[in-house]
């Protein structure tokens, strides 16, 4: 189906805006200026037991100037469009660079900022891979189709209570800056999620959740693309009931076959987050941590087994961190972040890229808001599946004693991305190579390369899925994004699993 | 391009153009500035000035009222009537809302509700931005990093309804994370203020001073379970999580850590052994917070049809006992529970009046004692016990014979904040704290330090 920019985008004074800030910029002195406009709508859709309980329809626009001026950054938001206006916004980002420059001069500092550099890319326009936007969907079908499902869980002996939810964003954006890129761009993505909880007499209670991930698609996701939601709701009730009457996890070590629907999360934490060269250069200490994976370990880091191969990727269909060019004018690539378990690469912005020799930024500068700053956000960091590799249930066989985890829940790792604990939606015992009934209180933990030490092997394409989140936070002022992360099933040897019922003194 | 408006004529405009049966219109302009820094320089900052407008429509039908919400920001006098007419058409076919309720009425209005919105600039760093510049010459020559970050926002937020409502509220919201850094240790310190005129980063800048002196010995400890002090800034954060889970409807239906089985909640259960009063009060001095429900979407412990709803002092624990869970009107019928909406602060008093210092000189003396700087990516693992998981950061100490001695390793731990108040054996002094983990959305608080004797370190944690 054809796409098309949001006329109603389209439509406000982008380029006169841009041409006001940028002019305006340019007369006080800045060296580099950018502006973008952006207009980000979200939505929500809420069911308890089959009714609505809750929806929202938010729309965040407004426009951005960031200048280097005087060798130190200032940034300025704005929300009303008129060229006065805008002009007045680039004023104010050339006064904070100055009230900047004047604090690096005051700590003798000779931090000054300069950025990698970057062809102009002239005018460019970028959409991403849907079918059918979600907001050209009557609301009724949304919560119908919602109210449908959560009745069909609901119906199902052993579930006491369904919660189902469904967010949806359109996201546009408007670059243009002093070297000569232009760019308009629109990205949609959804997340369907349904929850059925059952509880017990004896006043136990527990949870099981959908594995569909979050995707860049749009409405066409619910209704049988990319996902297969009557297969998972019909094995769900079934699934939970298990889970209620399965033993309590013995803690220890076990074997772990891990579903791509739980890896995705690892992969997140202690992959991608380690990968930002921001954090490990240390620009994150504060709030969200540093890296174990330091500069000067580029190139000699062992950070996994030999079947370990990430790349971050900006260009996968579908992705939820997929776009054509970053908040910084940079076209966006893919790249090798960990080969055959050594650490070779990482994820840049212009401004990182120059400061560390690396050449030129590959595209990870991004602002979840027009009010914030572009900071060096994560691209699609995905485990390669091995090209011939094996299936689910093969790794499965190669297990004598062990656990396969599938789907994420409670996740949480240092601030340097050492030690982590994950629990997840299921756990399944393995017994001599075979899937031997549920267990519950489970949780994995390990320390990051141990982990990935530990991995034995990888599962072919056919057991790839790009999971992934739309809620990943950095940065201050907090800044939230979307990010997929693909991989396939993975077989990891002795990993530490833990009893939660212990862990809470019971 | 239509020229802005002022924020009540915003609501008032918006009212006018309503429809339907019910309308609330929520006007907010926001303004904020940042400083940001690391290794001793800045690194970004910024200026922003927004503002968002939320219509309310609600629409009486055959089966029940129904209502509709839309949000958008940037909003001009050109843009109001389609999103009034927005929010109708999501109330029109939404169908009848769960939480539906009379809209609120017979508030008196603030006296203030026609006075320009309240605003912050980068004015506010004004004696700040330099003292700390002077911070990062200090550091530099005492060998050590300054890494941190200076916010300071102020919301002004406009509540009129169909029904005669004109409330008015100016939150001003202020948070500075000062921290220090040597090749192998890490100290932390945070303020919450509503101004930045009570914030010397030299005073703090000392006190991190002091706590990277105490790193000089490093003991490396296994993990266990230890006497443990928590700091007010952590007690803060495990709190908060737990008001986040105490909604009632959640514990009536049997899947909260606040159920009992067969139905039923635990208010009026003893959890803390000792006198700990958990409380929430949107006129606490230093802490004040919106007086009134502020509800931008209905979810499990909010209702938009609770707009305006005066809210009051109330006691989530009293002398140990839960008292109250968060309801909504509709959750407080369902449940049988009086009203009692969330309020944006939390305070814990169990009247101790010792400080932190004099807790540490009281430890150490039966045994190693450990002293927390704060805790880091909280997160739940289990809900029936409330268990969470996370880290200690920048600093853990050892207490010995009363005196820190060295610095510890770090440690993942897991914990439920509803186990710990039971298992405290000492409240210090209650004061105003930054509650490190949740401070991007929680940042009035004031809690005592707590003295618990077993405390579960999970695991040591390398990083630093």
């Amino acid at each position: 189906m054809p796409r098309s920019i949001d006329e109603t985008f389209a439509a406000l004074p982008l380029r006169q805006l841009a041409d006001a800030a940028l002019a305006r910029a340019r007369a006080l002195g800045a060296d580099h200026a950018d502006f973008r406009c952006e207009r980000v709508r979200s939505a929500d859709w809420r069911l308890r037991d089959a009714r609505l309980s809750g929806s929202s329809d938010t729309t965040d626009a407004g426009y951005a100037v960031r200048v280097v001026h005087g060798g130190a950054w200032g940034f300025a938001a704005g929300v009303d469009m008129t060229m006065e206006a805008a002009a007045r916004v680039a004023a104010q980002a050339v006064s904070m660079a100055k009230l900047s420059a004047q604090v690096i001069r005051a700590a003798g500092s000779g931090e000054w900022v300069e950025l990698a550099e970057e062809p102009g890319h002239g005018e460019r326009t970028w959409i991403s891979a849907y079918d059918v936007n979600p907001f050209d969907v009557p609301d009724e079908e949304k919560t119908g189709l919602l109210r449908e499902w959560s009745e069909r869980l609901l119906a199902a002996e052993g579930v006491a209570h369904v919660d189902a939810a469904l967010l949806a964003v359109q996201e546009n954006k408007f670059y243009a800056d002093t070297a000569g890129t232009t760019t308009t761009q629109q990205r949609v993505r959804v997340h369907p999620q349904l929850t059925a909880v059952a509880v017990a007499e004896s006043g136990e209670f527990d949870s099981m959740r959908t594995v569909a991930p979050p995707v860049g698609r749009g409405w066409e996701y619910l209704t049988g693309t990319g996902w297969d939601w009557n297969a998972e709701l019909a094995v769900l009730p079934g699934l939970l009931a298990e889970k209620m009457a399965a033993p309590s996890v013995e803690a220890g070590a076990y074997d772990l076959v891990v579903d791509p629907t739980n890896l995705w999360l690892t992969i997140h934490e202690s992959v991608g987050h380690a990968t930002e060269l921001d954090r490990a250069l240390g620009y994150e200490a504060a709030y969200a941590g540093t890296s174990f994976a330091t500069f000067d370990q580029l190139g000699t880091l062992r950070y996994g087994s030999p079947a370990m191969n990430v790349t971050g990727d900006r260009t996968a269909e579908h992705g939820l961190a997929t776009i054509g060019y970053d908040d910084e004018g940079v076209e966006t690539q893919s790249w090798d972040l960990v080969r055959d378990g050594v650490l070779v690469g990482y994820q840049l912005d212009r401004r990182i890229a120059k400061l560390t020799g690396l050449g030129r930024s590959n595209g990870c500068a991004f602002a979840d808001s027009p009010a914030h700053v572009p900071v060096q956000r994560m691209a699609n960091v995905s485990l390669r599946p091995a090209p011939d590799g094996p299936s689910t249930e093969e790794l499965i066989a190669g297990v004598e004693r062990g656990v396969y985890v599938v789907g994420d829940r409670s996740w949480s790792i240092d601030m340097q991305r050492y030690n982590f604990q994950f629990t997840g939606q299921r756990f399944f015992r393995i017994e001599n190579g075979r899937l031997a009934g549920q267990l519950r209180d489970v949780a994995y933990q390990a320390t990051t390369t141990d982990f990935w030490g530990s991995m034995e092997a990888v599962g072919g394409p056919q057991t790839y899925l790009l999971a992934g989140a739309f809620n990943c936070g950095k940065a201050q002022p907090g800044q939230v994004a979307a990010v997929s992360h693909g991989c396939p099933s993975a077989l990891f040897r002795g990993v530490n699993i833990l009893n939660t019922t212990q862990e809470a003194g019971r | 391009m239509s020229k802005p408006t002022a924020p009540h004529e915003i609501v008032e405009r918006a009212l006018a153009l309503s429809r339907t049966d019910g309308c609330v219109v929520i006007a907010e302009e926001e303004s904020s500035a940042n400083l940001r820094w690391a290794g001793n320089a800045l690194t970004t900052n910024g200026v922003t000035r927004g503002r968002s407008v939320t219509v309310v429509a609600t629409a009486d039908g055959g089966r029940g009222t129904a209502s509709g919400v839309v949000s958008r920001a940037g909003v001009t006098e050109a843009d109001l009537e389609p999103l009034v007419r927005a929010a109708e058409e999501a109330a029109r076919t939404a169908g009848p809302a769960e939480d539906a309720q009379p809209l609120v009425s017979g508030v008196a209005a603030s006296a203030d509700f026609t006075a320009p919105a309240a605003e912050t600039s980068a004015e506010v760093f004004g004696r700040f931005a330099p003292a700390l510049g002077e911070c990062f010459a200090a550091a530099r020559a005492g060998g050590r990093k300054l890494y941190g970050f200076a916010h300071h926002g102020v919301v002004s937020t406009y509540l009129g309804s169909s029904t005669g409502l004109r409330l008015r509220h100016d939150q001003p919201t202020g948070t500075l994370e000062l921290n220090a850094k040597t090749d192998e240790h890490s100290a932390w310190t945070g303020r919450a203020t509503r101004d930045f005129g009570d914030v010397d980063p030299a005073e703090l800048d000392a006190e991190l001073t002091r706590r990277l002196a105490w790193s000089r010995r490093r003991v490396e400890l296994p993990a266990g379970r230890y006497e443990t002090l928590l700091p007010p800034t952590a007690v803060a954060d495990l709190m908060i999580y737990q008001l986040w889970s105490s909604g009632a409807r959640d514990a009536a239906e049997g899947r909260s850590v606040f159920s009992t089985p067969g139905g039923g909640t635990r208010i009026g259960e003893k959890l803390a052994a000792l006198p700990l009063t958990l409380r929430s009060d949107p006129h606490h001095p230093g802490l004040e917070a919106a007086p009134f429900v502020v509800s931008h979407a209905s979810g499990d412990d909010a209702s938009v049809f609770d707009n305006g709803l005066p809210l009051t002092a109330t006691d989530w624990l009293r002398e140990g006992r839960l008292s109250r869970l968060l309801t909504t009107r509709h959750s407080a019928e369902l449940t049988g529970l009086p009203l009692t909406p969330p309020v944006d602060n939390l305070i814990l008093d169990g009247g101790g009046e010792r400080s932190l210092e004099e807790m540490v000189a009281a430890s150490g003396h039966d045994g190693p004692a450990l002293l927390l700087t704060c805790l880091w990516y909280i997160r739940e693992v289990d809900p029936a016990t409330l268990l969470l998981t996370g880290l200690t950061r920048d600093g853990v100490y050892l207490v010995e014979g009363g005196e820190v001695t060295a610095a510890v390793n770090n440690f993942r731990f897991n914990e439920s904040p509803v186990s710990l108040l039971g298992r405290a054996t000492e409240a210090g002094r209650t004061e105003r704290t930054l509650p490190r983990e949740w401070s991007d959305y929680f940042t009035r608080a004031a809690m005592p330090a707590l003295r618990v004797p077993d405390f579960n370190m999970s695991s040591v944690s390398q990083g630093v």
